[in-house]
């Protein structure tokens, strides 16, 4: 069949990054002496650059930065490390391990992320080698955890449905696994393994991705309704699944979404995917494979900032992205199917599933693993893992699903939940159950303001004006990150704010509860003054005005207190 | 022969009487009778005469008539760490010179052994390191001495200046082993031995009197008056100086280690300007410190004497406060035998008194403890508080290794200050002037301070020399005032630095100048150990080790090889590796790498900086 578009990369002289990838023989670069250097704990950009599609990052405690400076000492460099767990599911016995890691090689926690994986902070450039050959070591691996390339595939843990729940999270774990780089690098840098001499052909190596990889990051997701947890159409590439009585048929395909964007940038915008047909299971590998090929070919790799995904299928459009799809299938999509979604974030507590094993989701404040004075967490799931036969499903709201325990094991394991009183988050407000913030300061390089750190404490006396209005119990989805890269999805929250600068933040409204739609900007650069009194007269109002059933964000919208937003493209209008 | 009048002082009577007696006199008359006459002043031998008045064996006490042929020639020899033997040795020459002597000084190490059976008066001024050890430039010399080789020295007139510390258990024994050696070898000595505490001028003035005195009385006639005791002391480059020191204002005062460390190391910026004080690299400063406040309360409180008494603090009779006595002039935090005998006096304590009957028992005690220990353990002081301040030492100054150059920071000195702090006794201690500056000293304050030049301690005159420097901890300091020195010459020569602390992240002292200086070529090469990163812990020396072949490369291209830092272990370490090293790598025999490491001590090329 003859392709009769014309499809073509924006031109413009390749980014600096792309230089890295060509001169880094399939990710390899100069990272095999400077991980041996001595006299710094850091490496260079260009390492560094290569480092994340090995799953790291070189960070350092911003807190400290400061200090050290006066002190002659370098930036306390350490390495962020994120371990793929595709849908998020690992074994008890993995859970131990990336626990002891974290011990003994990291800044003691953990950090459950916003796609379902695992990331330790705060370890030394010579720990590396041994904390990835441990994480090897369990079954688990750090490739392309970050890094220009397919990551972490995310598929909603959702334990009510199981046999389809688990016939979807194969589907996924397998994308996952067959969209992995080919290179050896990881092998040879990190687990000691013989490098096999010269370069050989671009197609043993990467024969999906070439030698420089994707112009960007680029990420999958796979969802199955009613729950949107995993945020769907945030994604490059989504899967709903479709079920047909309790049995999975195939599923809708979305593409084109994405958080990202850069204050004050009009070009950058959050964008949600949209559907273009449906397809079989045994189907999925070939659609993500020709998509990934046709962002790899036509994506911005000039301008970093425009080399999403979804800002090819903007330029492109979704329809020529979906024939050229086709042309390259040599098959056509079929009609996408109904589907519903009601919400995009977790239910918490005991749930028993439909074989008979009971699942504890757990809610884990900004997704982090640690033990405080007064709340045992990382200790009490330690001692659970030690007994826990089912498995661990990490959210896509950073929260813990203690999955398939027998019922003779539910007394023991919620004698444990209640010896460490792990919550179910039952006696906070709704909306501290329905937030989410990522990690930002101090690790985090890119952040402008606090939020893991800042969000719970603003939460406080958010819940005020909460109990004064009366919505305890109503769940309004609320999210923030230091940053407008998005990655807690803040756009996708019925409240949202995105650093700007300490202390300051922009504040958005008007998204839906169920993630199918963005919000926009209610106020620009305010403090928590203004943010709590903004809140003092929005969510009062609610309290009185809203509709029967009707959420926060589509409040705003009917109340015409925010204008909605139809289509990243009109975002910032 | 027979005297004559033409041929003698004699008249012909004198002549015809001593022509009678002589003959008839005994070998041991004749000693007797020399030693008489040159005891009474009266030598009035001529060359002549020599041979029959001669003793040849067994001299006396007392100079004999022997080589009366008048030596104006005097050589001095120092043995010097840190400078202070040095010092003295130099201004010593410098006093004799003017009295129309013709001196030589020289270090020991530069001084050829085969040459000493031609000296006629020799004086020696030397310290005391290590534990009992000679200084590095006195070890070849004094080795030496007590060989096989050493020659008889009948000839030879000398007397010794000791410089030591009496905390220390072998005080003086550097000067003591000297002293003995020479006798053993036949030496007379001008004058006795002294034996000098930190607070040397005084006795050290004393010793060149006596010396003079000796030297003078050799000569006929002996007619040269004595010169004034404090010209001795007196610096020449500059009017501050050790007795005169400079109060330096502190521009900067931070801690290098970073948050979560079990160090504290101080970084110190002082002014020197207006002071005219000048400094090579290599040099130290010397600070004179101000004992902790709260410990001088609880020391007067403990000794139940009112703080504002007046007490005198010297000789010439200046007084102040027994608290600011206390505070700035004396030692408190040091106990010695003889201390503790002086203040028994006034204890009256009989657990004391039977404490210092057993040596052992008294090292024992004063081994961390101090004068409040001293006090509380076996008081009450039934003394007044002159009493009191009459049995302490001057609080002594400490030298820390400058670690900027002057061309680098025109009329500034910059430090590197280890805190000490630790437990002894059930109380927490510190160390007197690490921790004033590091807790009690700001910016905007004033230190007084003096420049402590270390000729043993410097860049090879040839900037195209390769450097080697080995310093952990502290030891930093001065290869940090290499570089930059380095780096304001332009040198070419090739630099290779050895650094180890406890951690990478929190005690990597001066990071980001060494990272600079690495990148920017002025320093060609640094290794580092952090000892307590790894299980296994690793040391400077295990990095000399991995590198072992391009390191005795280097000292083959002719490399000079510093060490600084601590005495007790680390020096040692590193030496025996450095010998190591060469014995492997140069396929050499132990004593060929010992020879081989001396004669890098002889050229210069090896060189250390220890405390
Ligand atoms: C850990 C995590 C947030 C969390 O609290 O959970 C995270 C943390 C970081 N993200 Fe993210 N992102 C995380 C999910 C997201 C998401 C949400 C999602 O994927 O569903 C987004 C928005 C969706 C999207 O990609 O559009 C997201 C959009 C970004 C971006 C903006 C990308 C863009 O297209 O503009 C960056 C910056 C970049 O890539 O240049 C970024 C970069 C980063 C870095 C690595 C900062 C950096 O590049 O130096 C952050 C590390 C902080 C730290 O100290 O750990 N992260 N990041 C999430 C890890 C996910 C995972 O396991 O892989
Ligand atoms: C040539 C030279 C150069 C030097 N350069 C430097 C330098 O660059 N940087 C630097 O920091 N120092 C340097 N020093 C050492 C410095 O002079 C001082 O000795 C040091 O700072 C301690 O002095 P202080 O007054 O703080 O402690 P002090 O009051 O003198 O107390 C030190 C004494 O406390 C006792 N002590 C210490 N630790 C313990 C313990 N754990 N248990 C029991 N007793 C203990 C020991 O007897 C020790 O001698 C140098 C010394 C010399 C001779
Ligand atoms: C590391 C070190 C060890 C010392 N050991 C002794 C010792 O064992 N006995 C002693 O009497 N003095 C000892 N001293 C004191 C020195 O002899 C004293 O400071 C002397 O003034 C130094 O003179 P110099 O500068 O000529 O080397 C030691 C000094 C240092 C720095
Ligand atoms: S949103 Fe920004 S601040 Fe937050 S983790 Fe991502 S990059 Fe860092």
């Amino acid at each position: 069949m003859v392709n009769k578009l014309i499809l073509k990369a924006p031109d413009g002289p390749p980014s600096d990054v792309e230089r890295i990838k060509e001169e880094s023989n399939y990710l390899r670069g100069t990272l095999a002496e400077t991980m041996l250097d001595r006299i710094s704990a850091g490496i260079s950009d260009d390492d560094n650059r290569l480092m994340k599609f090995h799953g790291s990052y070189l960070q350092d405690d911003r807190d400290l930065r400061n200090e050290r400076q006066k002190q002659k000492l370098e930036p306390a460099y350490q390495f962020m490390l994120r371990v793929r767990t595709p849908g998020g599911v690992s074994t008890p016995e993995q859970w131990l391990v990336m626990d002891e890691l974290a011990q003994k090689y990291g800044n003691g926690t953990l950090k459950l992320t916003t796609r379902q994986a695992f990331q330790m902070h705060g370890i030394l450039k010579w720990n590396m080698k041994n904390t990835i050959q441990e994480i090897h070591a369990s079954m688990l691996d750090t490739i392309a955890a970050c890094g220009d390339v397919n990551r972490n595939v995310m598929c909603n843990p959702n334990p009510d449905q199981s046999e389809v729940h688990e016939e979807v999270f194969k589907w996924s774990k397998q994308l996952s696994d067959d969209l992995l780089p080919r290179t050896r690098a990881y092998h040879e840098l990190w687990l000691d393994e013989e490098k096999v001499a010269g370069t050989p052909d671009v197609d043993e190596v990467e024969p999906m991705y070439g030698p420089l990889y994707l112009p960007r990051k680029f990420k999958i997701g796979v969802a199955v309704p009613p729950s949107n947890d995993v945020d769907i159409f945030s994604q490059d590439l989504g899967y709903i699944a479709i079920v047909e009585d309790n049995k999975l048929v195939g599923f809708n395909v979305t593409i084109g979404g994405g958080m990202g964007m850069s204050h004050g940038d009009k070009e950058t915008y959050p964008q949600l995917a949209k559907v273009i047909g449906f397809c079989k299971p045994e189907q999925v590998y070939d659609v993500a494979e020709k998509i990934i090929m046709i962002q790899r070919d036509y994506g911005n790799r000039s301008e970093r900032k425009n080399a999403r995904f979804k800002y090819t299928v903007d330029r492109l459009g979704l329809d020529a992205v979906k024939e050229e799809l086709e042309n390259r299938l040599g098959w056509k999509l079929e009609e996408a199917k109904p589907y519903h979604f009601d919400h995009n974030g977790d239910r918490y507590g005991w749930v028993k599933g439909s074989k008979g094993t009971w699942h504890f989701t757990l809610f884990v404040q900004g997704g982090r693993i640690t033990d405080l004075d007064d709340y045992k967490l990382m200790t009490g799931l330690r001692e659970i893992a030690k007994i826990h036969k089912g498995d661990f499903r990490l959210t896509a709201n950073q929260n813990l699903v203690i999955a398939n325990v027998s019922s003779q094991k539910k007394k023991k394991v919620n004698e444990l939940i209640e010896e460490y009183g792990l919550t179910d988050g039952k006696h906070y407000s709704a909306i501290r159950r329905s937030s989410l913030a990522c990690v930002a300061l101090p690790t985090c390089g890119l952040a402008m303001a606090e939020a893991e750190r800042y969000l719970p404490e603003l939460i406080d006396k958010i819940d005020e004006i909460i109990d004064e209005s009366g919505l305890n119990d109503k769940e309004i989805t609320i999210r923030m990150t230091g940053c407008p890269n998005s990655c807690a999805r803040p756009t996708l929250g019925e409240i949202g704010f995105i650093g700007k600068a300490p202390g300051k933040y922009n504040m958005y409204l008007g998204a839906a509860f169920d993630g199918s739609r963005l919000s926009k900007m209610y106020r620009e650069n305010i403090g928590e003054e203004e943010i709590l009194n903004e809140l003092k007269v929005l969510l009062p109002r609610y309290a009185k005005e809203r509709e029967e059933g009707e959420h926060f964000g589509d409040f705003v919208v009917r109340a015409g207190i925010i204008k909605a937003t139809t289509d990243g493209t009109n975002f910032h209008n | 022969m027979q005297l004559q009048v033409m041929n003698s002082p004699f008249n012909q009577e004198q002549a015809d009487l001593l022509n009678r007696l002589l003959p008839t006199l005994t070998e041991s008359q004749k000693v007797w009778l020399t030693g008489y006459l040159a005891a009474s002043q009266s030598i009035a031998a001529t060359t002549g005469t020599e041979q029959q008045l001669v003793a040849p064996t067994a001299a006396p006490s007392v100079a004999p008539v022997v080589e009366q042929t008048i030596s104006k020639e005097v050589t001095i020899l120092y043995g010097s760490q840190t400078g202070n033997a040095q010092g003295l040795a130099e201004n010593a020459g410098k006093t004799l010179e003017g009295r129309g002597f013709d001196v030589t000084v020289a270090s020991m190490n530069d001084f050829k052994p085969n040459n000493l059976k031609k000296l006629h008066n020799l004086l020696i001024v030397v310290s005391t390191h290590g534990e009992g050890d000679p200084p590095d430039n006195a070890l070849s010399f004094h080795e030496f001495l007590h060989g096989r080789r050493a020659p008889k020295l009948e000839n030879l007139r000398y007397s010794v200046l000791s410089l030591g510390d009496s905390s220390y258990e072998f005080f003086c024994q550097t000067g003591k082993e000297f002293d003995q050696k020479l006798e053993e070898l036949g030496g007379t000595r001008l004058n006795d031995r002294v034996d000098c505490d930190l607070d040397f001028d005084e006795p050290a003035a004393e010793w060149l009197e006596g010396v003079i005195a000796g030297l003078s009385q050799a000569q006929a006639g002996g007619t040269e008056a004595v010169l004034p005791t404090t010209a001795v002391a007196q610096e020449t480059d500059t009017v501050y100086s050790r007795t005169n020191p400079f109060r330096a204002e502190v521009l900067e005062n931070i801690n290098l280690n970073g948050r979560g460390s079990n160090k504290e190391t101080r970084h110190l910026e002082l002014s020197l300007e207006g002071s005219g004080l000048t400094f090579e690299p290599g040099d130290s400063l010397g600070v004179y410190p101000e004992n902790d406040p709260t410990l001088v309360d609880r020391l007067i409180n403990e000794l139940n004497l009112n703080p504002t008494e007046e007490v005198q603090i010297n000789k010439q009779g200046e007084s102040r406060s027994v608290k600011e006595a206390l505070t700035t002039n004396f030692e408190i935090t040091v106990l010695t035998k003889a201390l503790l005998e002086k203040a028994s006096a006034f204890l009256k304590n009989n657990d004391l008194k039977e404490l210092l009957a057993n040596d052992e028992k008294v090292k024992e005690y004063i081994d961390g403890r101090d004068m409040l220990d001293l006090v509380s353990d076996f008081g009450p002081w039934n003394g007044s508080a002159q009493d009191f301040i009459s049995i302490l030492r001057k609080l002594p100054s400490r030298l820390y290794s400058i670690a900027s150059s002057l061309s680098a920071n025109e009329e500034e000195v910059h430090l590197t200050i280890g805190a000490v702090r630790y437990e002894a006794h059930g109380r927490e201690r510190n160390g007197v002037c690490s921790i004033l500056c590091a807790d009690r000293l700001q910016p905007g304050d004033t230190l007084p301070v003096y420049i402590q030049h270390n000729q043993n301690f410097k860049l090879p005159e040839n900037p195209d020399t390769p450097i080697i420097m080995v310093g952990p901890g502290t030891g930093i300091a001065p290869f940090r005032s290499f570089i930059q020195e380095r780096e304001e010459q332009g040198a070419e020569g090739k630099s290779w630095l050895f650094f180890g602390d406890q951690h990478f992240v929190t005690d990597f002292l001066y990071q980001t100048e060494w990272q600079n200086w690495l990148k920017d070529g002025v320093l060609t090469r640094m290794d580092v150990a952090f000892s307590r990163d790894t299980d296994e812990k690793v040391y400077v020396q295990n990095r000399m080790l991995e590198n072992s072949k391009e390191l005795f490369e280097w000292l083959q291209e002719g490399a000079a090889f510093y060490i600084c830092g601590d005495e007790k272990k680390m020096a040692h370490d590193v030496h025996n590796t450095l010998l190591d090293i060469i014995e492997k790598e140069g396929g050499m025999s132990r004593e060929d790498a010992e020879k081989y490491l001396s004669d890098m001590q002889q050229q210069k090329r090896y060189q250390r900086d220890v405390y």
